[in-house]
């Protein structure tokens, strides 16, 4: 059945998207709250940009990223230069494109979250005395949570199929980049459709359990 | 009266985007290895304007190309890099059978980025920690990676160079790797390492030591146009195909 090559894929594509999911979570989620709530300048501008990998083509993104994180890309060169750490071809590169492309969906979902909380609770903290910092983490954030965690586990799954933008700035380096999708790509490719399926059996196994968990965790109501 | 023109209008369209045979040139499907692409595109102007036929080309790693063919995709000539993927799809039965020719050769040969300030004596060289990784085709499957790994297997390097390897979709993938300089060194055909002025040689493996590279070309069974096929793969013999080959570095078997 599943060989150990396989778990290895399994494994790292598992990791690779725990920790770009990780990394976007505390930023996105900010971000949708400044946009669920703020009024500042240039807010429809970001609103896009931050849209903007969900609508392109995954390709094009990565392709942006290939130039931004490139060895003689701006960011690549400066990363490589300050720090020594390479990110074109290595697992870093695939975490930057699967959290780059899964970002926009958090965003969303957390954003609509924050919409749905009634600001007269939020209101009601502060006539009790109740600080603005204390107010998101105690009223807003609670009563958003359900439409975040949902969001992540989008993101997650997103983040778990990425291919376009990954094969890009990552490539498929067995054993090293080469996560769930490029897998069956590879397989494919080769003509080895039963390896292939295997593969497609645990993907979809994997998404299957990422929405059915979102619906869930959607429909539950806080009493 | 609107509708009744609205109807002669879509008539009109519809007829517009029905394909006429007699009025239009043949187009002739070739699916043909990426290394291919500068020399085969030059080669088809000449013979377009020869024959009046269109030349209709999917560049790609042989082996992906192989892949399409037998799942049925609309190829009338496949020109392979290798004659491992010409066999298999021998074997399949999608080829016209007698119609394989060995067209071309071809070597390998290591390239830098042109900035790069490191000239290789050998491929020894390639074992050294300054180089980080190598683009190369990947190598079970893509031709030029499967010429790569068999060259440095042959000279004991390749478990040691193996964890370094950056394996690509096609061999013009790798070239475009080693030009962007986000690796080291490629390895690729000397063909196309001629075509960019991003890259120099670093190394060129000596003909007599590298594997043996091959270019056969044959006719597809299920092709559409078999007798325009036909000739094409006769042109691709001829004297004036030769030179454009030549001239981008092939070596022309007899």
């Amino acid at each position: 059945m599943i060989n150990p090559d396989d778990w290895q894929i399994i494994g790292f594509t598992l990791g690779v998207a725990t920790l770009s999911t990780v990394f976007i979570v505390p930023g996105g989620t900010m971000l949708a709250f400044l946009l669920a709530r703020g009024r500042w300048r240039g807010k429809s501008l970001v609103e896009t940009v931050v849209a903007l990998p969900l609508v392109m083509p995954p390709v094009a993104t990565g392709l942006i990223l290939l130039k931004l994180f490139g060895r003689r890309g701006v960011l690549g060169s400066w990363l490589e230069h300050l720090f020594g750490v390479e990110i074109v071809f290595t697992w870093r590169a695939v975490v930057i494109a699967m959290a780059v492309m899964s970002f926009p969906l958090l965003v969303r979902a957390a954003r609509v979250a924050f919409e749905e909380v009634n600001p007269r609770m939020e209101q009601i903290a502060r006539t009790l005395g109740a600080g603005e910092l204390r107010v998101f983490f105690t009223i807003t954030l609670p009563l958003a949570a359900r439409g975040i965690v949902a969001g992540t586990i989008l993101a997650f799954a997103r983040g778990l199929g990425e291919f376009g933008a990954t094969i890009l700035v990552a490539g498929n380096i067995p054993g090293k980049t080469t996560t769930l999708s490029l897998s069956i790509y590879s397989f494919v490719q080769l003509g080895q459709d039963t390896a292939a399926f295997r593969l497609l059996v645990v993907s979809v196994a994997i998404a299957f359990a990422a929405v059915w968990i979102s619906e869930y965790v959607m429909r539950r109501r806080t009493v | 009266m609107k509708i009744a023109r609205f109807h002669k209008l879509l008539a009109v369209a519809v007829f517009a985007m029905l394909p006429v045979p007699s009025l239009r040139a043949t187009e002739i499907c070739v699916f043909a290895a990426a290394s291919l692409t500068d020399a085969l595109k030059e080669i088809a102007v000449d013979y377009e304007k020869k024959t009046g036929d269109k030349l209709q080309f999917n560049f790609a790693a042989s082996s992906v190309l192989a892949r399409q063919i037998e799942e049925g995709a609309p190829a009338d000539l496949f020109f392979s890099a290798d004659e491992a993927k010409m066999d298999a799809l021998e074997k399949k039965g999608v080829l016209v059978a007698g119609s394989r020719k060995s067209i071309l050769s071809n070597t390998l040969v290591i390239v830098v980025p042109t900035d790069a300030p490191l000239i290789l004596k050998s491929a020894q060289a390639l074992v050294a920690p300054e180089i980080k990784k190598i683009a190369l085709g990947e190598p079970n499957s893509v031709p030029a990676g499967v010429y790569a790994r068999a060259y440095l297997e042959k000279l004991g390097l390749w478990e040691q160079v193996r964890p370094k390897i950056v394996p690509t979709e096609n061999v013009r993938a790798s070239l475009a790797a080693v030009e962007s300089g986000n690796v080291e060194a490629g390895i690729v055909y000397k063909t196309d390492a001629l075509i960019s002025n991003k890259v120099k040689f670093a190394f060129e493996v000596p003909a007599a030591e590298g594997p043996a590279i091959s270019y056969p070309a044959a006719l597809v069974k299920d092709s559409k146009a078999p007798a325009q096929g036909k000739a094409l793969l006769e042109y691709l013999e001829s004297k004036p195909a030769s030179v454009v080959f030549e001239k981008f570095g092939f070596i022309v078997k007899p």
